[in-house]
């Protein structure tokens, strides 16, 4: 039995927006540690950027899913 | 606290395990392949599988652990569900595609695609085995710990019918069966806290101005236990907690807010005054004292970081490390985990994983959204036992009716069934696949693979159902954290590894796996959480400077992968 090929890689598109999810999710979590205290204010309005940043950062995991799902349809 | 059961929450329990076990043996009426046992013979549809994802990896303690921690801690225990869900990005973007192109059956079938390496396949195996298996402990743990509160029953009970009813579940027809099991679940899970939240919602907060007094709680030697000096009766025993002590200033007057949209609901309790309780502990000849005391806190500071991580606002560098340390296992460890990998087999092709993917997000980004909700309406609702975080969401369902208190408990029952049968699946073709198929190199025609799968399924079940009970009083809410890092620590850095550096070698991977596993559960079994929670034992006295391991233990990984693949002949493929 030959080797089999090179193993199938991720896409292009897949890693970019995985960079992109990283910056985001590790931006966040950084600003948590580094300055909880920002987290706490309100530049919005009702409420704290800790609650807009994470139901934020929930909703950006869906899209780039579903931005992906687009970019790789058809393959 | 003691707690009244419902007739009702046994009922819709055990129609609900008589309904998944008749699907399972209908599923399994006809002669199975190996195909169809372990991957459902790649015919689930998209859209089934992505919501199976949901209720494959949607546990016990997403539910009831991330609510109660919501609930007494405020908004950290939020934290978590962001890390939970990010983790379905690596397994999207990178993970999910090569996954289903090199594996057939298990993790091993992938990461020794291109090798056909008895190590690795070894390796991997164990690796799933130890996986799988702390993942396991805390959900059959938490069955018995439910039971008790929810349907009355003693704690060895609860165990035993999960584990009977995961084993025929997974016996009667392998990955098909799981797959609708956990379809139902997931389905139930997120319509039924979507509910719950519609209800927090249309109550608004209500203000509680009665004034309150500590309580205190003694254990005697002899296991009777006393409140207030008196002994624990059904009409005298903790008061349940969390209230309101005021509503914002934009209510003057009144005592409810009435209905309140999702974004109003969360800035009118930030403006609010919460009671909390703290629990301090002091033990005399007597017994155990345990006293909860009231303290109001603004609403505000109950919705920003650090209310569990402490760390977060003494700013203790280890304190520090070990939260980002277990944000970066968490991110890391859902796409290492063998038995949410292993659905990828069970779709035709990659289109069809992604998409299953992708519905997966949607469900548990929705699920961890309510959850929020339910921990903040449980803090606020006037009916939480200071003493048991996990009934958090329970008795928040039962402020509001018997009937959802009964739905509720009923369904936070069968999420441990559809978790542990997919961790029973997993762990079956670690054992049957791996290692007695393709490690020992027993030759079977497929119906014996089938049926080897099987036994192993139920030694398997045997083992999840005397853990759970040897368990019993083990704080196991924090294993599973433990077996994301020992996924990420272990597999990830094989799995990218194999999939981006063609120079990686056979020996680099099984090197990598078997350092990962070892170094992250070495540091687990030294570090001061497990000093104080397991050993009973100083924290001062562990040697590890923070908890979670993944921070280093995950690059490890990578670093002995990539020396290991240099010092050994390069593949021939590359």
């Amino acid at each position: 039995m030959s080797p089999p090929p090179t193993p199938p890689r991720a896409s292009r598109a897949g890693l970019a927006l995985f960079w992109v999810y990283v910056a985001l999710y590790g931006g966040f979590m950084a600003l948590v540690l580094a300055r909880p205290d920002l987290v706490a204010l309100r530049p919005f309005g009702g409420v704290n950027l800790a609650i807009v940043a994470g139901m934020g950062l929930i909703a950006a995991a869906f899209a780039l899913a579903v931005v992906y799902m687009i970019a790789r349809a058809g393959r | 606290m003691l707690h009244e059961t419902s007739p009702a929450a046994i009922a819709i329990f055990a129609a609900f395990v008589a309904g998944v076990i008749g699907l399972s043996l209908w599923l399994g009426r006809k002669k199975q392949s190996a195909q169809d046992y372990y991957a459902a013979h790649g015919q689930i549809h998209w859209f089934v599988n992505g919501i199976a994802f949901a209720g494959d990896y949607l546990s016990a303690a997403s539910f009831l652990g991330i609510c109660g921690m919501i609930a007494f801690s405020g908004y950290d225990g939020f934290l978590y569900s962001i890390g939970f869900l990010a983790g379905w990005v690596v397994a999207l973007f990178v993970i999910a595609e090569p996954i289903k192109e090199l594996g057939t059956f298990t993790l091993a079938d992938a990461l020794d695609a291109r090798f056909q390496s008895r190590g690795i396949k070894f390796a991997v195996a164990v690796s799933t085995l130890v996986v799988s298996l702390f993942y396991l402990i805390p959900q059959m743990v938490g069955a018995g710990s439910l039971i008790t509160p929810l349907l009355g029953l003693p704690h060895a009970a609860g165990v035993v019918i999960v584990g009977v009813a995961v084993t025929l579940i997974v016996v009667t027809a392998g990955m098909v069966s799981t797959t609708w099991v956990q379809f139902i679940k997931g389905s139930l899970l997120v319509f039924f806290c979507a509910i719950t939240t519609g209800l927090i919602l249309n109550r608004g907060l209500v203000e509680n101005t009665t004034s309150l007094a500590p309580q205190v709680r003694t254990i005697r030697p002899d296991g009777t236990v006393l409140v207030d000096g008196r002994m624990r009766t059904r009409d005298h025993d903790l008061r349940p907690v969390g209230t309101i002590a005021r509503l914002p200033d934009r209510y003057a007057g009144q005592t409810a807010t009435g209905p309140l949209r999702p974004l109003e609901y969360l800035s009118a309790l930030q403006d609010s005054t919460v009671v909390t309780w703290t629990a301090s502990k002091r033990v005399d000849a007597e017994g155990t004292h345990t006293t909860y005391s009231p303290v109001e806190r603004k609403g505000a500071d109950l919705l920003k970081p650090g209310g569990y991580f402490k760390g977060l606002t003494t700013g203790k560098l280890a304190d520090r490390l070990d939260f980002a340390s277990l944000m970066v296992a968490l991110f890391c460890g859902t796409a290492s985990l063998p038995h949410i990998l292993i659905r990828y087999y069970t779709v035709k092709d990659a289109a069809a994983a992604r998409k299953s993917t992708v519905v997966g997000i949607a469900a548990i980004g929705v699920f961890y959204v309510l959850t929020l909700y339910l921990g903040l309406g449980a803090m606020t609702s006037g009916a939480l036992d200071p003493t048991d975080t996990n009934m958090a969401a329970p008795l928040l369902a039962k402020s509001f009716s018997t009937m959802l208190f009964a739905i509720i408990s009923a369904i936070a029952f069968t999420t441990v069934l559809g978790t542990v049968s997919g961790l029973i699946m997993a762990g079956s073709g670690a054992v049957a696949h791996d290692l007695v198929a393709n490690v020992m190199g027993v030759t079977m025609s497929d119906h014996e693979k089938v049926r080897c799968g099987k036994i192993a399924a139920v030694a398997l079940g045997i083992v999840a159902m005397a853990l759970g009970i040897l368990f019993k009083n083990f704080n196991v809410s924090f294993l599973v954290g433990w077996a994301f890092n020992i996924a990420a620590s272990a597999n990830l850095p094989a799995l990218v590894m194999l999939l981006f550096w063609p120079r990686t070698t056979k020996q680099g991977i099984a090197a990598a796996v078997i350092v990962g596993m070892a170094a992250s559960l070495g540091w687990i079994l030294l570090s001061a959480d497990t000093f104080e929670k397991v050993y009973g034992l100083s924290r001062d006295l562990a040697p590890m400077p923070f908890s979670q391991p993944g921070l280093v233990t995950i690059p490890l990984g990578f670093l002995v992968l990539v020396v290991v693949s240099l010092l050994t002949p390069r593949p021939p493929s590359a």
